[in-house]
């Protein structure tokens, strides 16, 4: 097969203070069995031979689970597919004669670092003020099985807990907001015993953080919901925002 | 000849880790402040390590080459871990896992490590339950295990298909709660580059600050390795792009041994290749093969028809079809051992019978399941499994069988770690992965993650504090030190070659040349010939690389370029190593199958009385032949034999 002919508009910035622009770039040849990243593995290998620098772009395991790639694609967050990662993406999905607009995750808080790669690192700090069950790695807890669980609050912590943290929830969001990633956080342990009890802190903390950072508000446009890799439900949100209310008014007592 | 000590604790087997434990010197918590340690990984064995440590009141500073420690390979492991619970009362115990383990490992590896492992494996679960992991629950609430892997109990904790990144995002959590504490110093987009040591000790590191591209130093009074393994040697691998080798080799370059490096592990149910473009492979998980039945066509026009498209697996008669594993192992069948079905593969494809354009593929078939048990009752087991394999082939899995083929998956070997996981370096650890310790010449399904957090949560911790306990009084370390000076220099240069080398080829045109010597020469079987070609392949490859490689852009920005160049000069150096080290292993063991070693039917044949050592390679210098040190493995509860599975 001779594969297909493609445009690319690719977003090029040198570094966070460079303005940026669209490069155009034509493809040749390219094999419907690729995958959107090996598609642009080898727009790098040419730009190379050139004397080019290649378009930065993070990824990693190219599988779907560690949330590094991070591609804005004809105006959406990991493109035109549901339910994956831009990685997982192949080129079957575009055909021959597309022009296939290619840019970063564009957010206040996520600033670009150079062309494709943006700084996630935000993400981090929220969950640092809380994300977490407060326990020592001692190993001397008490037998896993003590504390029965029902299943099904198990399996709504591990749906809200299969958060990658990729961002394509604030990428896709008008106020980029970050409320469904952290109400997966906030939502994933307090489904279970172990997380219960700081429940209500964490929900205040992690809020608190998000807001500090520059993420926007949520107004329930739901498009988080439809762009996530990982289809992390918006009830996550309506939970958070119950521990969030509860928490603060018994702040104010 | 030197000799590497072990220094495994007196006793009996059962007694030796408690025993360590009690007689382990301690620091005191207010000297633990004043005691900085640097880990350098953040996956399951380097973010647990980090978390405890940081916990303890140590001064941690963490690094890791992604843009989030969460980011870390270990997130890709599917399947499972191993604990001896023994919650589903069907005879399992701490010693049977650990005879598992060993066993499995096919007899290279080391007793009282495994038996430690399978030890400390139950406070894994209950830790990790204790930090809200959302592992798979029976409706009575309880915790549900599967069977994995050729073992005959059900030990294997799991959540569905994502077990890794569920421990993962455990261990990172426990991270992110000591960086919030201010014990943990967070360094992300850093790459070690270099061990720095002083007075025989390991000191500190240099890292590239990937972001800016400046060389910083960072000083410690002990250094932990847990950067994973070194499967991308291979090119193509389940690794993640940036999986790579370069804190163990700087390691074994300042004096650590790198131990069985020809011990690598080849997963017979991957997605095969469909063309050179191909990037990574993708696993497709062992579960598969407990009601996928596994052929090729009898006849070899048949298999060229489906491979030229012209017939597909539908149209080949049952009788005309060869279910090789139940035909040469009708005891194990489809379930046989991981290296056992990925020899069987590549010699009915190496044979001419492989089923896809590449030649290089076999079935994978679920209509007998599908007849027996209905399309609902296998969508429920594998449904998950199905669309990810749909997605990437476009093919569907019901309708049309499966084509898969082996691919690198884990390495067993890495840096030489003495028992407590402390390499030939004072100062200097290895966990997870990147040390070579537990898994012998063959890693059973669902222990890498065991591994993993046993190292970062329930070891190290006791170790390093054994260790540090003399540098007490030792006070900061000075990043002024010439030895730093040294080994910053040395990352400069090497960085302003790449930058300055003006060559014709990329990074990856070197890659996948050196992977492909790998894969035909050093990988699923080996020979001496062949091992013999391939060192003075990758010579070459290495010469040209030197002269020829193209590195873009600047050094004082993010640059990926330049970051796969340290990497790949690093994995062709590996190359070397492995090749040598399979050289002088002349037997059969677990994933190394050397062809002048085998049975008469082709079955891998090991030989205890010559080599059953562990091969630690010491660093000799550039242009010089490693030396072998061997560290000879003692068996005192466990008896040796000949694996079968007919």
């Amino acid at each position: 097969m001779a594969g297909m002919n493609l445009t690319l508009k690719v977003w090029r910035q040198k570094g966070a203070q460079d303005k940026g622009r669209i490069v155009e770039y034509k493809m040749s040849a390219i094999s419907p069995d690729m995958s959107f990243l090996e598609m642009m593995d080898v727009l790098n290998d040419k730009l190379i031979l050139k004397g080019d620098e290649p378009v930065a772009f993070d990824h990693d395991c190219r599988e779907g689970i560690c949330g590094s790639c991070s591609m804005y694609i004809n105006g959406e967050p990991h493109g035109p597919e549901n339910l994956i990662t831009t990685c997982q993406l192949h080129m079957r999905s575009f055909k021959d004669g597309d022009t296939i607009y290619i840019e970063p995750w564009r957010a206040a808080a996520f600033p670009v670092v150079k062309d494709l790669v943006v700084d996630r690192s935000a993400f981090d700090a929220i969950i640092q003020v809380g994300g977490y069950v407060s326990v020592n790695t001692s190993g001397n807890t008490q037998d896993a099985n003590a504390i029965p669980i029902p299943k099904v609050d198990a399996d709504k912590a591990f749906d809200a807990a299969t958060c990658i943290g990729c961002g394509a929830c604030v990428a896709t969001c008008k106020n980029s907001s970050a409320m469904l990633f952290t109400s997966a956080k906030i939502s994933h342990l307090a489904h279970l015993p172990q997380g219960k009890v700081e429940a209500q802190q964490r929900a205040l903390n992690m809020v608190e953080k998000m807001d500090e950072l520059g993420f926007g508000n949520c107004t329930n446009t739901g498009d988080c919901e439809v762009q996530c890799p990982k289809g992390i439900s918006l009830d996550n949100i309506a939970l958070m925002n119950r521990e969030f209310l509860s928490a603060s008014l018994k702040a104010e007592k | 000849m030197q000799e590497l000590f072990d220094n495994i604790p007196e006793g009996p087997l059962a007694d030796k880790w408690t025993k360590f434990k009690a007689d382990a010197k301690l620091v005191n918590p207010s000297n633990r402040r004043n005691i900085d340690v640097i880990v350098v990984g953040t996956g399951l064995a380097g973010g647990a390590a980090a978390a405890s440590l940081g916990e303890m009141g140590f001064n941690v500073k963490s690094f890791c080459f992604q843009d989030s420690p969460r980011r870390a390979h270990s997130i890709a492991a599917q399947g499972g871990i191993n604990a001896a619970k023994n919650y589903q009362n069907d005879g399992d115990s701490t010693y049977r896992l650990f005879y598992d383990t060993v066993k499995g490992g096919d007899y290279r590896s080391r007793e009282a490590n495994v038996y430690r492992l399978a030890e400390v494996s139950t406070n894994i679960i209950d830790q990790c339950v204790a930090q809200g992991v959302p592992f798979a629950r029976e409706y009575g609430g309880l915790l549900d295990n599967r069977s994995f892997g050729g073992v005959q109990v059900q030990r294997t904790f799991y959540a569905k298909g994502q077990t890794g990144q569920q421990l993962l995002i455990g261990a990172y959590q426990a991270l992110s709660r000591q960086i919030h504490k201010g014990t943990v110093t967070m360094y992300n987009r850093h790459e070690m580059m270099e061990v720095v040591k002083i007075d025989g000790k390991a000191r500190g590191i240099i890292a590239r600050n990937l972001i800016t591209g400046e060389v910083e130093r960072h000083a410690a009074h002990a250094v932990v390795i847990a950067s994973g393994g070194y499967g991308n040697v291979y090119f193509l691998s389940t690794n993640a792009m940036g999986s790579n080798v370069t804190a163990s080799w700087k390691s074994y370059k300042s004096g650590a041994h790198f131990a069985n490096s020809c011990f690598v592990q080849i997963h017979p149910t991957c997605i095969p290749v469909t063309g050179d473009h191909q990037s990574k492979l993708t696993l497709m998980s062992e579960s598969l093969r407990n009601d996928g039945r596994i052929w090729v066509p009898k006849k070899k026009e048949d298999a060229q028809a489906i491979a030229n498209g012209t017939k597909t697996a539908l149209d080949i008669a049952e009788d005309d079809r060869d279910y090789y594993l139940e035909r040469r192992y009708p005891a194990f069948g489809n379930l046989v051992p991981r290296d056992v079905a990925s020899r069987a593969s590549k010699e009915r494809c190496d044979a001419g019978y492989g089923v896809n354009k590449t030649g290089q593929a076999v079935f994978l078939d679920f209509s007998a399941a599908i007849n027996r048990l209905g399309k609902d009752a296998v969508e429920a087991r594998y449904g998950n499994l199905f669309q990810m394999y749909e997605k990437i082939t476009a093919e569907n899995p019901y309708v049309m069988p499966m084509k898969i083929y082996p691919a690198i998956h884990y390495t067993m070997g890495g840096v030489w770690v003495d028992y407590n996981l402390q390499t030939a370096v004072p100062g200097l650890f290895a966990a997870g992965e990147a040390n070579f310790s537990d898994h012998g010449a063959n890693r059973l399904g669902a222990s890498a993650l065991m591994q993993g957090l046993a190292d970062g949560y329930f070891v190290l911790p006791y170790t390093i504090s054994n260790y540090l306990a003399d540098d007490i009084t030792t006070g900061e370390i000075s990043t002024d030190h010439s030895a730093f000076e040294q080994s910053e220099k040395n990352v400069k240069e090497r960085l302003d070659f790449f930058m300055n080398n003006n060559g014709s080829k990329t990074v990856d045109h070197f890659h996948k040349r050196l992977g492909k010597v790998m894969w035909e020469k050093c990988g699923m079987s080996r020979s001496k010939e062949g091992l013999e070609e391939a060192l003075a392949e990758i010579k070459a490859i290495r010469e040209e690389f030197w002269k020829e490689v193209k590195v873009p852009g600047v050094q004082n920005s993010l640059n990926q370029e330049l970051e796969k160049a340290g990497r790949v000069a690093d994995f062709i150096e590996l190359g070397e190593l492995m090749c040598h080290d399979a050289l002088s292993r002349e037997e059969s063991c677990g994933g190394h199958f050397r062809e002048e070693h085998q049975t008469p039917e082709g079955e891998a044949l090991r030989n205890d009385k010559d080599y059953s050592y562990v091969s630690a390679w010491k660093y000799k210098g550039e242009n010089q032949t490693p030396e072998l040190v061997k560290e000879h493995l003692k068996f005192e509860n466990i008896e040796l034999k000949q694996r079968s599975y007919k």
